[in-house]
């Protein structure tokens, strides 16, 4: 369970790790856009933009749909908004405090001398 | 990274991060029980917080504010529901004025610190419990004012727009 959910995050992660995806996302968010049209949108070839819709697609954040030769793509807000996707976010401020814990005692240990009353609240604020 | 294992209770609306330190209970409890560590850890580089009012105790309460960027200040607070020092630790956090008034206004995250002894280190265990989605939502949108950064941030514009 921990284990999908870690996939699902990285996967939510990579997806929206790229700037031309999150445009992308913004736009189909906004409504149905066909691929071509979406690629009209930027300097790069089809099969790329294709690609990146792809990347967007396997992370849950957008819908794909058939009609005719067109593939429509809309975004998918409901799993932008997922519980998950909040959770993840959270999860993401509660990291950085468990890196600056650690960064916080691995100072202690550069000290190399014996810190007599690190719990006064002597030190100054950064 | 120190963090060993996430879960994502969907249901119970929990967020449970499990994270092992090379250090002493002792010396992990110091980081909350000292609020000038305490300030250190708590807030990201972009909105360094500042503790005010620091009481450990049941019925306790710790005040600080963040200063982001642009000078801006957000108040917070906790009211402290339970302490076994140096084991664990419980408390309400929520948003205050910047006179650290509470704002019932905004959402309250219900938090259980546990620290145990753990391979010559600690193991540490940090629960946060959530009261509705709709909570969890408006306390992203307020996660994002004290400077949570990550790709995921940008969805709320996403959203609004």
């Amino acid at each position: 369970m921990t284990e999908q959910r870690e996939d699902q995050a990285d996967a939510f992660f990579h997806a929206l790790a790229d700037r031309t995806r999150r445009d992308i996302m913004r736009r189909v968010l906004a409504g149905e856009h066909s691929v071509s049209a979406l690629a009209a949108k930027y300097d790069m070839s089809f099969a790329a933009v294709q690609k990146h819709v792809a990347v967007l697609e396997r992370a849950g954040l957008l819908t794909k749909r058939r009609s005719g030769r067109e593939q429509l793509v809309s975004g998918d807000v409901e799993a932008v908004r997922s519980v998950a996707s909040m959770l993840t976010e959270l999860e993401q401020i509660w990291r950085g405090r468990i890196a600056r814990i650690d960064e916080l005692i691995a100072a202690d240990l550069n000290l190399e001398e014996p810190c007599p009353s690190p719990t006064s609240g002597t030190t100054s604020t950064p | 990274m120190p963090v060993t294992d996430v879960r994502h209770d969907l249901d119970a609306l929990t967020l449970t991060i499990t994270a092992d330190f090379a250090a002493p209970v002792e010396r992990i409890w110091q980081v909350y029980a000292d609020p000038r560590q305490m300030e250190k850890v708590w807030g990201p580089p972009t909105y360094p917080a500042t503790v005010v009012e620091h009481d450990l105790r049941p019925g306790g309460r710790v005040t600080y504010f963040m200063t982001g960027p642009e000078g801006d200040k957000h108040a917070g607070y906790w009211l402290v529901t339970a302490v076994e020092a140096p084991s664990s630790l419980s408390f309400d956090d929520g948003f205050a004025d910047l006179d650290f008034t509470p704002n019932p206004d905004l959402p309250v995250t219900k938090n259980v610190y546990t620290f145990t002894a753990h391979d010559g280190g600690t193991r540490a265990t940090y629960v946060s419990s959530f009261d509705s989605a709709e909570q969890l939502q408006q306390l992203l949108d307020m996660g994002v004012v004290e400077g949570a950064t990550g790709a995921i941030s940008q969805i709320d514009d996403l959203v609004a727009s």
